[in-house]
């Protein structure tokens, strides 16, 4: 059982992983406990993500450029599981509004029944047109004064439907399946088509995700923000005014204020650890089972693993989902420890392009590279500004003050940011295209 | 019949000019897109942050040119930096050529390698972009504002509504005509032209019959350069230069150049305008249009507003997953599958 979770690791890669703890440890002692420790829960959360796209680019050879599209869903769900509904708001519209989106999904079932039933011709197209015209007509009616009624009520403070008011954990696998559900559209759609073709409908679709988060207020707020996701842990707050832990932590020689928000963070540590491990050890044993061989047959060659009556298409489909299920449960997880969903800060770069990253330079093919790869650009992404700040301020010591070039210089040098993960993956792409952990 | 009229010319005022200009700007962005998919091989990911950087530069040039004095009377000025922009830009793409993907041609690596370089070239020029004019919103249009304005229109025609073409408007459509014409004359008539599409139909036929592959990957990434640079500048003048939406450029751009047939040049033309002139019809309230256009009883009394304008990225994708389903390999037969 444990033999098959460290399968194929050698000492070389026992000596990244301690290269990138000395990284962590090397910041506390620079800057602090608490900070490093809220970077390794994102660091963590990024290594899940990376671990899914992991499994689609790395066992499958699948370009899925929508990570964002998908984290952002498991977002929505830790939002609709966790928060308490808005009773008033539910009354006012709540009904209306699951009548108006069933009524969509028919309009589109039955386009694609008629679709499917009609004999090729000229009256079929029109009859899926015309389908597919007079039910948004429909579905706008019913869903609009519904969507209406819903923001109106008390919009400063909800103005949405709100959740299930359950325990937030829930939501993790929850957001593991809308994320699957949105990967199964796209999957049926774009994946017996030539890779470049998946990888610009996933763009597109975290796109819309994101547009759809931003602007569907009944929803989860919109850019005003879904707050108040409940914490599974106890508030820094609560253990603050608990005299018993006030005792013992300033018994251990701690400031309780310090000590109450590490508990914290420790808490989500152990939390996300147990989910990464775990899906290590299933990812490890799925990837060296015969389904991970075929698996790796299909992606290195398709005409073969299809001669062998393996049905490409379908497994193709099969580890889409999985991977995408598996990046939003990590989006969930993201929004779990943030406490609150906010659509503006999904930036391309940072959840989809940022997780490629992790996946190509820790190793594409190796569940424990992506671990790797994930810590160790974190902790770049994360320090390369302040180094790039530090850099610029060393060449612009020796401007005059208030001059043009310097000012400029200093600001751009959040920019370095980008450029730096640019020039990585390229690096790495080039002169080491298997990764620091290759693939075994 | 004064009222067709008046509806004709909200129409045309709020949806057809508009939706040309910007049909134009995404026509040019995906011939570039098409003509490296034809010739390299691959999706270019880093082709909205190539807009953004020609954009970029030429954008400063501008400035400077203000600076200066120098200007190009009624046009925009930015027109007489477009040429700097597109020399700065055929510099940095070949300039990448050598660095990045020249290595995976000599190893002939999977087309699915070069996208990921390109996202790895898109992060470069994104950071690089930001570092030269920063995250702002900037603004470069100078010159005659309107061609015809609302109120000329009005004193000329009598109607009740009125027509407003911008310079830009106009500029846009002109100078797409005249780079699309130079496109293709240079495709069909020249020597180089020929290689090229010898190149692009059949690799190996054209390298028995002595074409160098690298003479025409470089004219490849020159007219590309020349292409992105134009059409950012265009969109640019029209809209306004913001990074961040020159990289969300990059998905009506695809779009266009996937409905039109991946590696087709006229198809790249037609799916622009297909796409724009969907995203903005469908994005358009048409309470005014319909207002004129319908018996007064049965005058809508919403909107009639199909989709916000918030979701034009999902008209353009929704086309696009119509077209991969139905017709993968584009209106105008592509390269696809």
């Amino acid at each position: 059982m444990i033999g098959s979770l460290f399968r194929g690791m050698t000492r070389r890669d026992l000596l990244l992983f301690a290269f990138v703890a000395v990284l962590y440890i090397g910041t506390a002692y620079v800057q602090s406990w608490n900070t490093v420790l809220g970077m390794v829960n994102l660091a963590l959360i990024s290594a899940i993500m990376a671990l899914g796209v992991n499994m689609q680019w790395g066992y499958a050879g699948l370009l899925n450029v929508g990570v964002m599209g998908f984290v952002a869903l498991g977002g929505l769900a830790a939002v609709l599981v966790s928060v308490p509904p808005t009773e008033e708001a539910v009354s006012a519209g709540g009904l209306q509004i699951v009548i108006a989106l069933l009524l969509g999904a028919a309009t589109v079932a039955a386009a694609v029944v008629a679709w499917g039933k009609m004999p090729p011709s000229r009256a079929r197209g029109f009859a899926v047109a015309g389908i597919l015209l007079v039910g948004f007509f429909v579905f706008r009616a019913v869903f609009d004064p519904a969507v209406a009624r819903v923001e109106a009520v008390n919009p400063a403070s909800t103005g949405y439907l709100g959740g299930l008011h359950l325990p937030v954990v829930i939501s993790w696998p929850v957001g593991g399946l809308f994320a699957a559900g949105a990967a199964w559209i796209i999957g049926k759609s774009a994946l017996r088509l030539r890779s470049d073709y998946l990888a610009i409908a996933t763009l597109g679709i975290s796109e819309i995700i994101i547009a759809i988060l931003k602007n569907e207020d009944w929803l989860s707020r919109g850019v005003k923000n879904a707050t108040g996701v409940p914490s599974p842990m106890p508030a820094a707050i609560d253990l603050q005014n608990d005299p018993s832990f006030v005792e013992r932590v300033t018994a251990w020689g701690f400031d309780p204020v310090t000590a109450s928000t590490i508990s914290v963070k420790l808490g989500y540590m152990a939390l996300f650890l147990a989910v990464l491990v775990a899906l290590i050890w299933l990812t490890q044993m799925a990837l060296n089972s015969p389904w991970g061989r075929m698996m790796r047959a299909i992606r290195d060659n398709e005409v073969a693993a299809s001669a062998m009556g393996k049905d490409v298409t379908k497994r193709h489909l099969q580890i889409f989902i999985l991977g995408s299920a598996v990046c939003g449960m990590a989006g969930a997880m993201l929004v779990t420890l943030d406490g609150q969903l906010t659509p503006g800060t999904y930036q391309p770069l940072r959840f989809t392009f940022l997780i490629w990253v992790m996946v190509i330079v820790g190793g594409s093919g190796n569940n424990w590279g992506s671990v790797l790869g994930g810590f160790l650009i974190y902790w770049l992404y994360i320090q390369v500004e302040p180094i790039g700040i530090w850099t610029m301020e060393m060449i612009t010591s020796g401007m005059a003050d208030g001059s043009w070039l310097k000012a400029h210089l200093l600001e751009s040098a959040a920019h370095m940011r980008l450029l730096t993960m640019g020039v990585i993956l390229l690096v790495v792409l080039r002169f080491s295209p298997r990764g620091l952990i290759p693939e075994r | 019949m004064v009222d067709a009229l008046n509806g004709l010319i909200v129409l045309a005022n709020f949806v057809l000019i508009p939706a040309t200009a910007y049909g134009a700007q995404l026509a040019l962005g995906a011939l570039g897109v098409t003509l490296i998919y034809g010739i390299l091989r691959f999706s270019n990911f880093a082709h909205g942050d190539t807009m953004a950087f020609g954009t970029a530069i030429t954008v400063l040039v501008t400035w400077g040119f203000q600076a200066l004095g120098i200007s190009f009377g009624p046009l925009p000025t930015a027109l007489l930096a477009l040429p700097i922009g597109i020399a700065a830009t055929s510099l940095l793409v070949v300039g990448t050529d050598r660095a990045v993907y020249r290595f995976y041609r000599k190893q002939r690596a999977a087309p699915v390698i070069y996208l990921i370089a390109s996202l790895g070239v898109m992060f470069v020029l994104n950071g690089l972009v930001r570092f030269i004019i920063g995250t702002d919103d900037q603004r470069f249009t100078d010159g005659e504002r309107f061609l015809i304005s609302v109120r000329e229109f009005k004193a000329m025609t009598g109607l009740a509504e009125g027509l407003a073409i911008r310079t830009t408007q106009a500029i846009t459509v002109v100078v797409a005509v005249l780079v699309v014409a130079a496109l293709f004359w240079f495709l069909n008539r020249t020597r180089t032209g020929k290689s090229m599409r010898a190149y692009s139909d059949n690799e190996d036929l054209a390298l028995l019959s002595g074409i160098n592959p690298e003479r025409v990957v470089l004219y490849t990434w020159l007219i590309v350069a020349a292409l992105a640079t134009t059409a950012g500048v265009l969109y640019g003048l029209d809209k306004s230069f913001k990074p961040f939406v020159y990289f969300q450029l990059l998905l009506p751009i695809f779009a266009a150049a996937i409905v039109g047939g991946l590696g087709n040049p006229l198809g790249a033309i037609a799916g622009g305008f297909v796409i724009a002139y969907s995203e903005v019809l469908i994005t358009y309230p048409m309470k005014r249009v319909l207002g004129y256009w319908m018996p007064e009883s049965l005058e809508p009394d919403g909107l009639v507003q199909l989709l916000s304008t918030d979701y034009k990225f999902a008209v353009s994708f929704s086309i696009l997953l119509i077209v991969l389903l139905f017709r993968p390999t584009g209106l105008f037969k592509g390269k696809s599958l």
